[in-house]
């Protein structure tokens, strides 16, 4: 924790070498009031429409404000303009969350150092779960996904980011989206024995792992951990939840670790990990704030809100407080039984009528 | 007699295509009098009828006293009879609409076939089941001949099928749906009456406001409530711009003294969504981004919305928020809104300004919008003349007897 006695706010850097969940709520107040602050200012300085928003909501530059002060944006905006913090010249790559077929995309412009530190926090917030042996990896979507595109998906992103925490990364799907089956024989024959970490996005999980097994009549027996997210939209309109699945996933593929996981694309790297509990939490690196709908105020635990979303990786883009369309309610503080500190929450679903969005809550065309 | 049209997309929800009589009426008509009369004391007599205040409204807007109001307006002589058929699309967002078109085009004169919104209201069913009970007592049997009402998608071959004999198609837009009805033709001598997307205004005197007792400020935030609320800000009649005329001291002091009278009707009245919360604070952010001349925001919290204006622009005549969100500006004279009023107003809602000022202002610059101008509080309230038609005189026509 020396970060914090130094004269200036946290950074990721600073943070990467702190378990990512042992900080109590107290602690990372005071760490994220600065570092907030000064993140605040680096955008209002760098992002003209930035700037103007937070003037409007009352920020003045060099404010020295608490977590629950920042100014936040609603995440709407990252479809409708180009945010940036940096020049263009500076953007390495820009991820795309892919809406709903036919509405508009988020666009999320990263830096070199945004990007470095998506991958980092990532494999940091994972690892935690899945140990830190890297583990034979079956990625449950198809290598179309990050082929053929000029933009990069929110999903590609996620696939390419999660593959720094397995070795031998296969894909389990074809191009046509169904099973390879070959090639998952293979890939089990190989790995024998051993655990095995599966990646993929809720959705397809369901609809192509869990489908197809229940329709081929068969059953795997995998050892291992299954991490998956992208949101429940798609399930929940078939009303699955989360404990269907994970039913389901023990009883198709013998995997008995099921871990969903909650992001945006405007905080891509910095996720939200259920536990043990079956409830998210929170890492040094982010932090979740539940807003009363009629006032914005912040919420106490037990009430439900608008989420709002707090990452301290967004450099290159003013996406490091975001207010999100889910609603949501804390369920506590420093106190999971599971034994990580911080805010613990759940999500309760979009806010109704909302334009249907999701950081990946759609296909490929197949 | 003749025979409308049919189709597997299309229902018949009240009426029938066969033995369908297009035959027009005079204008207020006895018989349709007599038949709104009836309409109106059977939806008042209806308990139901009073948990609906939009069906409520329209009861009360049909009972005999106010129709024969009305009449006397039309007493000019001319002799006048409906066109034959009226075919009307109307607005999917408002429940009770449909009625108030059709008995406006029935006063007129006319046969209607009504596209009933796609959305499923209880006030639609409730009021169609009444007005389908009454057709069908005999008394009645001519109108109910004249009268179909119908549900469909929006399958452009339907809408082609009405349009190719109606003397009249009255389209409730937007601006979207305009363009797409547009798309079927109508005979060579039918008309179009087109409600386009519109937006309204508000301008109140500062001075006045400060004068005001506090009964007359709780009439006055009532009122405004019920022009901006009660529709969520989404009818074309609902203020979105306020402006204050006074010094800038002054209005302030109006300002405050009024937005907190409105604040504890909202308070008290208004359930905000939680996605018209996100709306309203992401067109706040759109606002900042993309108008200049916005100075400031306040907003006690979600529900009221204030956008101060250093100058008035076109801009925030196509924004349409909605759920309580208003542009705001302090004006010196009431000259200054000229130039921004283009087609796109359609009400100027007034309090504290002489209704001589406002009549003059609109001679003097000959502004190509508002349509209306009323006290607040009755912006809501729909009639005859409705966007600038005298819908009577506009679904009839004039024999010319020398």
């Amino acid at each position: 924790m020396s970060a914090m006695t130094v004269d200036r706010p946290a950074t990721v850097e600073d943070l990467l070498g702190t378990p990512p969940f042992s900080m109590e709520d107290a602690a990372k107040r005071a760490v994220y009031a600065r570092a907030l602050s000064a993140l605040t200012h680096c955008h209002f300085e760098r992002c003209p429409e930035y700037r103007r928003i937070a003037s409007l909501l009352g920020y003045r530059p060099g404010d020295k404000l608490e977590r629950e002060e920042i100014p936040f944006i609603p995440v709407r905006l990252f479809k409708e303009y180009e945010l940036r913090s940096v020049e263009r010249s500076e953007i390495v790559k820009t991820i795309t969350s892919s809406g709903t077929t036919g509405q508009a995309v988020s666009k999320i412009y990263l830096d070199r150092a945004t990007a470095a530190h998506q991958t980092k926090v990532l494999v940091k917030i994972a690892s935690s779960f899945t140990g830190s042996k890297r583990l034979p990896l079956l990625i449950v979507d198809s290598p179309a996904v990050i082929k053929d595109r000029a933009l990069f998906s929110a999903r590609g992103a996620g696939i390419l980011g999660f593959s720094m925490l397995g070795h031998d990364p296969t894909y389990l799907l074809d191009e046509n989206y169904r099973i390879d089956f070959a090639r998952l024989d293979a890939f089990l024959e190989k790995h024998r024995g051993g655990k095995i970490l599966l990646f993929g996005f809720t959705f397809v999980i369901w609809e192509h792992l869990c489908q197809t097994l229940q329709g081929a009549g068969r059953q795997l027996q995998m050892d291992g951990i299954l991490i998956h997210g992208g949101g429940w939209k798609k399930l929940a309109s078939l009303a699955v939840d989360n404990p269907t699945f994970k039913r389901t996933i023990a009883e198709t593929c013998g995997v008995s670790r099921v871990c969903n996981y909650y992001g945006m694309a405007e905080q891509t790297g910095s996720i939200f990990m259920e536990c043990e509990q079956g409830v998210l939490h929170a890492s040094v690196f982010s932090d979740v704030i539940v807003r009363d709908p009629v006032t914005f105020d912040s919420l106490k635990s037990g009430h439900a809100g608008l989420l709002q979303l707090i990452s301290l990786l967004p450099m290159s883009y003013p996406g490091h407080s975001i207010l999100t369309e889910d609603l949501g309610e804390i369920l506590g503080v420093d106190d999971c039984p599971c034994g990580r500190k911080g805010r613990y929450f759940r999500v309760l679903g979009r806010v109704k009528n909302a334009e249907a969005r999701g950081c990946s809550d759609v296909h490929a065309p197949h | 007699m003749c025979t409308l049209p049919t189709d597997d997309g299309l229902t018949y929800v009240m009426g029938a295509p066969k033995g369908f009589s297009a035959r027009p009426l005079l204008p207020f008509d006895s018989g349709v009098r007599g038949f709104l009369e009836r309409l109106s004391a059977r939806l008042m007599d209806d308990a139901a009828t009073r948990a609906m205040p939009d069906v409520t409204s329209f009861a009360w807007w049909c009972r005999r006293a106010n129709v024969e109001r009305l009449a006397k307006d039309y007493g000019d002589g001319a002799l006048r009879i409906g066109r034959g058929l009226a075919f009307h699309v109307t607005p999917a967002n408002v429940p009770v609409n449909f009625a108030f078109s059709w008995a406006f085009s029935l006063l007129a004169g006319n046969a209607n076939v009504v596209r009933l919104p796609n959305r499923d209201y209880p006030q639609t069913a409730f009021m169609v089941g009444h007005i389908g009970a009454l057709l069908d007592e005999e008394r009645f049997s001519e109108l109910r001949a004249m009268n179909a009402f119908v549900a469909y998608g929006h399958e452009e071959r339907i809408t082609g099928a009405f349009s190719a004999i109606a003397d009249a198609r009255i389209v409730w837009g937007g601006d979207a749906t305009i363009q797409t009805i547009r798309q079927s033709s109508l005979p060579p001598r039918g008309i179009d009456v087109c409600f386009a997307d519109r937006t309204s205004l508000c301008v109140l005197g500062a001075a006045r406001m400060l004068e005001a007792g506090s009964e007359s400020l709780e009439r006055l935030a009532s009122g405004f409530y019920n022009d901006a609320y009660i529709m969520d800000q989404n009818a074309c009649s609902s203020p979105r711009l306020v402006v204050w005329l006074g010094g800038d001291a002054e209005a302030e002091e109006a300002g405050d003294k009024f937005w907190n009278a409105v604040r504890a009707q909202v308070e008290r009245r208004y359930r905000l969504a939680e996605v018209a919360s996100v709306d309203k604070f992401t067109q706040a952010c759109r606002d900042a981004i993309e108008l200049d001349c916005v100075t400031e925001m306040r907003r006690g919290d979600n529900r009221i919305y204030r956008l101060r204006l250093r100058a008035l622009t076109g801009e925030t005549a196509n924004r349409r928020c909605g759920s309580g969100y208003f542009y705001e500006y302090v004006a010196a004279n009431l000259d200054e809104i000229a130039t921004i009023v283009t087609s796109a107003y359609q009400t100027l809602a007034y309090f504290g300004v002489p209704r001589e000022d406002l009549a003059s202002f609109f001679r003097r610059n000959r502004v190509r919008g508002i349509d209306r101008i009323v006290p607040v509080g009755e912006a809501m309230e729909i009639g005859l003349i409705w966007d600038g038609y005298d819908l009577i005189r506009t679904l009839s026509r004039v024999c010319q007897v020398h």
